[in-house]
């Protein structure tokens, strides 16, 4: 009898995610003896974007920031002076594209240590709100402003950019590599200013967010979630919902950690593919294709005809 | 082949990465990356 009452038991959904957020978070920033040197990670290996809003100055960081970098493109990037290298970030954002394809925005959901940050903080008993669809379109702007338009029109007096999104608003960096570097580099701290302090409270700001809502920044501010965001509809991963399996039961929604209805738009740009609907419908009408492998929850797959 | 715009999309990004590569932007990433960006920790 205690046996068939286990057999019918309701199965909490299989989500291991989170042991994979924490071995990318660990895996890109792994080289720790930066961290009592005092400096930052500097081999050979660090020109390699890593698929993720991870800062490069973080001092254990091993690769290099896709959004940081390609704003260092932009910014640098001007025909009327002999100088200054005419290089257009096909690199950065080559690589950045082929993942987009390949994945979508896959990487947000399972890779990004800044998304892990975020879900984690969520997990703090709280009130928590809702964020307004209206909100994460702000997430575009930042995309052509801070990253693209900015860099490439306002110049200095020597005629260069600057990165306006790590300058003033990337908490990833504030959290990653400005605090951690002031703290174990001395030499860094008598420049602390205004602008460190603006960060420090932007970051404060995001943090208190976290509590409350469910990844705010990834889907509100961060432009490479942006970026990818837009591949989701063509990627080689797709999402599919069978609207003859679906009960409109919105259990999907409820554990969606981007508050998206699935069934209505399966390959939305605001997906993060965390596949936490995948293994939470228990009708089995949300699967995902891969390279013509389509799957659905191992929890159904598994299930035996009574 | 049903879908071929993901493999299109996906072989001209691995084009533009490698243009990319041939110009020499690698060794540019990597040296900004083995700076200390003093725009990301906030005291640019």
């Amino acid at each position: 009898m205690a046996t068939k009452a286990k057999a019918f038991a309701p199965r909490k959904p299989r989500d291991r995610r989170h042991w994979y957020q924490a071995v990318f978070a660990l895996g890109l920033n792994a080289w720790i003896p930066s961290w009592f040197k005092g400096e930052i990670f500097q081999g050979g290996v660090k020109g390699l974007c890593v698929p993720a809003l991870n800062c490069y100055s973080c001092p254990s960081a091993m690769g290099a920031c896709p959004i940081g970098a390609m704003q260092t493109f932009f910014a640098g990037l001007r025909f009327n002076l002999s100088i200054a290298e005419k290089k257009f970030g096909l690199y950065v954002a080559g690589s950045m594209a082929a993942v987009g394809s390949a994945v979508g925005r896959m990487p947000c959901g399972w890779v990004c240590p800044f998304g892990y940050i975020q879900e984690l903080f969520y997990k703090i008993p709280s009130p928590k709100l809702k964020i307004p669809h209206l909100m994460t379109y702000f997430r575009y702007v930042v995309l052509v402003t801070m990253v693209v338009a900015l860099p490439l029109l306002i110049v200095d007096q020597f005629g260069y950019g600057q990165t306006w999104f790590c300058k003033w608003i990337c908490p990833a960096g504030t959290l990653e590599a400005g605090i951690p570097l002031i703290l174990i580099k001395a030499d860094l701290r008598p420049l602390v200013g205004f602008m460190y302090y603006w960060k420090l409270g932007l970051l404060a700001l995001f943090v208190g967010w976290f509590v409350f809502s469910q990844r705010p920044f990834c889907r509100t501010v961060c432009p490479l979630g942006a970026f990818w965001g837009l591949f989701n509809r063509v990627s080689l991963f797709r999402m599919a919902v069978d609207d003859e399996k679906c009960t409109l039961c919105d259990k999907c929604y409820k554990d969606c950690p981007v508050e998206i209805k699935i069934y209505e738009k399966a390959n939305s740009p605001d997906c993060v593919r965390c596949l936490r609907c995948v293994s939470s419908c228990k009708f089995g009408a949300i699967s995902y294709e891969f390279l013509g492998k389509k799957e659905v929850s191992p929890d159904l797959r598994v299930k035996k005809p009574a | 082949m049903k879908r071929k715009l993901p493999w299109i999309l996906l072989a001209a990004s691995l084009v533009v990465m490698v243009a990319g590569l041939l110009f020499g932007e690698y060794r540019t990433v990597l040296e900004k990356a083995v700076t200390v960006c003093l725009d990301c920790i906030g005291i640019g």
